[in-house]
């Protein structure tokens, strides 16, 4: 049976593309309504229009406090409720430490970490409001190891896998469900720059889709994962899960 | 441990190293009797083991010890008690790789064995050296894990298993006992130089073990200081924890192939 997420309402941040597109677009077949925001407001307008009546657009800075409170009132204005919030928005890039630029440090940090924390705190009273909800974080396969040249792109996704946890902790008694979501390299815009869906270093062999990431944010966003608060799910084909050398070697003890 | 910092970190303190004739265990040994401890010495390998006591001295000894035997362990203890009046630490490093098979080539009973030395034994050292400890006025306890107990290691399904419980048991121990001023840590040794190792053939030099981010093989040496620090009172407020010891080889990997790039490209 698949996941079923009829009746609800949902606001998906940085949905004009990639995976929070793809994400609406899952969660509009499964029967949400669903509010995309972006700062990309031709690509994000246009995703929304292909949605019909289901969807509607909000240009939404997630760095801004009041950009936030207006895209939950667009919720709960033009859909009667808030159910769910989709973390999604993020910018990307990478540089050694030593040759990172501070101010780029400070984009990484107020679009990954503090937008989804000004998120939550927008977004908190509309989902008690509606009895409860899901909050589903993207953090990133960044936010579960160490990857090189991951310094400022890491130290935010790993710090939004521990605001995940606790405001899990805070928001569980009013029946909202936060969790994180850790993708690995995802054929986006994002890793566009690779030029390639091979992926050795993932156990799976290959790149994902962001289809198959909307699938694990679909799930989380309903009620099938109705006891899951706290919890860390990667989504990267195996790449964090340890490691593959060496498997010639035979028998030995010590 | 008693001993102020001025002194000797396991000045007259009384420990217990399984595994102790080779390998990381006999590292262990050296390095706690370097640090002023007397050293029970205990492994199946009795003549390495029995030399390594003779070697050094006075304040080390050994004793033939199975780690699966409940009754082994216990005249470990009694030994242990009746020479040194007391035992302040344990290091539960007595371990044995098995073989590397994909899991569905791995036989149960390989899986068994392997999970009943390197994890019931260590859930056999925590029952009956823990009451000892106790009467000693408490004590540390650091369980030998591995870096396949931090991450998944293609081809350590038994290995890896076992691993992954004595992190697990660690801290259930350190829960259980840290009112009994017993402490319980686990150390995860990542890729080292010892015999479970030398079947692969690497080198120990700067740059011979590219898959970790250190570049090299560790040293005994190098996790046996790592446990003596547990085990001595540097480490008085440290319960629970797990401490790799792998040139940060669990960290991450090595380096990504994506090149650096440009900012602003959103999702």
């Amino acid at each position: 049976m698949p996941v079923d997420l009829t009746g609800k309402v949902a606001l998906i941040t940085g949905a004009a593309r990639g995976m929070g597109e793809a994400e609406a677009r899952l969660f509009a077949a499964l029967g949400a309504r669903v509010v995309l925001t972006d700062v990309r407001e031709a690509e994000g307008g246009a995703t929304a229009a292909s949605l019909g009546a289901a969807a509607r657009f909000v240009r939404h800075d997630v760095t801004d406090e009041a950009s936030w409170n207006a895209a939950v009132a667009a919720a709960v204005d033009g859909f009667g409720r808030l159910d769910v919030l989709v973390n999604n928005a993020a910018v990307y890039s990478t540089s050694p430490i030593e040759d990172e630029d501070p101010a780029r440090l400070d984009t990484l940090l107020r679009v990954n970490l503090v937008g989804p924390f000004l998120g939550i705190r927008a977004a908190a009273p509309a989902l008690r409001a509606s009895g409860g909800g899901s909050i589903v974080n993207i953090s990133s396969q960044a936010g579960l190891q160490g990857i090189w040249g991951h310094g400022a792109y890491g130290a935010a996704k790993w710090g939004l896998r521990g605001l995940t946890k606790t405001a899990a902790l805070e928001l569980g008694p009013d029946g909202i469900r936060v969790n994180s979501v850790h993708p690995g390299a995802i054929a986006t815009a994002m890793t566009a720059h690779l030029g390639t869906t091979s992926h050795p270093a993932a156990p799976l062999g290959r790149v994902g889709e962001p289809e198959e990431v909307a699938r694990l944010v679909a799930f989380l966003a309903s009620d099938d994962s109705s006891y899951l608060s706290g919890a860390e799910l990667a989504v990267d084909g195996g790449a964090s899960a340890g490691r593959m050398p060496l498997l010639a070697a035979k028998e030995a003890d010590a | 441990m008693t001993g102020r910092p001025a002194d000797p970190a396991l000045r007259d303190g009384t420990v217990l190293v399984t595994g102790g004739a080779r390998g990381l265990g006999a590292a262990a040994v050296r390095a706690a009797v370097a640090a002023g401890a007397r050293v029970l010495v205990t492994d199946v390998l009795a003549d390495e083991g029995a030399a390594l006591a003779r070697e050094l001295g006075d304040r080390a000894r050994f004793l033939h010890h199975d780690v699966t035997s409940e009754d082994d362990w216990r005249a470990a203890v009694a030994y242990a008690t009746a020479t040194w009046g007391r035992i302040d630490g344990l290091v539960n490093n007595a371990g044995v790789s098995g073989g590397l098979h994909a899991v569905e080539e791995q036989t149960a009973e390989e899986f068994r064995r392997v999970v009943d030395i390197d994890l019931t034994g260590v859930f056999l050292g925590l029952r009956t050296v823990i009451p000892a400890m106790r009467e000693s006025g408490g004590g540390s306890i650091v369980n030998v894990s591995s870096a396949a107990g931090l991450m998944g290691l293609v081809g350590t399904a038994g290995y890896g298993a076992a691993k992954w419980g004595v992190r697990g048991l660690t801290r259930i121990a350190a829960v259980e006992q840290a009112a009994a001023r017993v402490r319980v840590n686990s150390v995860h040794p990542g890729m080292i130089h010892t015999p479970m190792t030398a079947h692969l053939g690497l080198g120990t030099g700067e740059g011979d073990y590219p898959a970790v981010p250190m570049g090299r093989v560790g040293a005994p040496g190098e996790i046996a200081r790592a446990v003596v620090f547990l085990l001595s009172d540097a480490a008085s407020y440290v319960t629970g924890a797990e401490l790799a010891v792998d040139g940060g080889w669990t960290t991450g990997p090595v380096r990504a192939t994506a090149p650096t790039t440009d900012p602003q490209e959103d999702r």
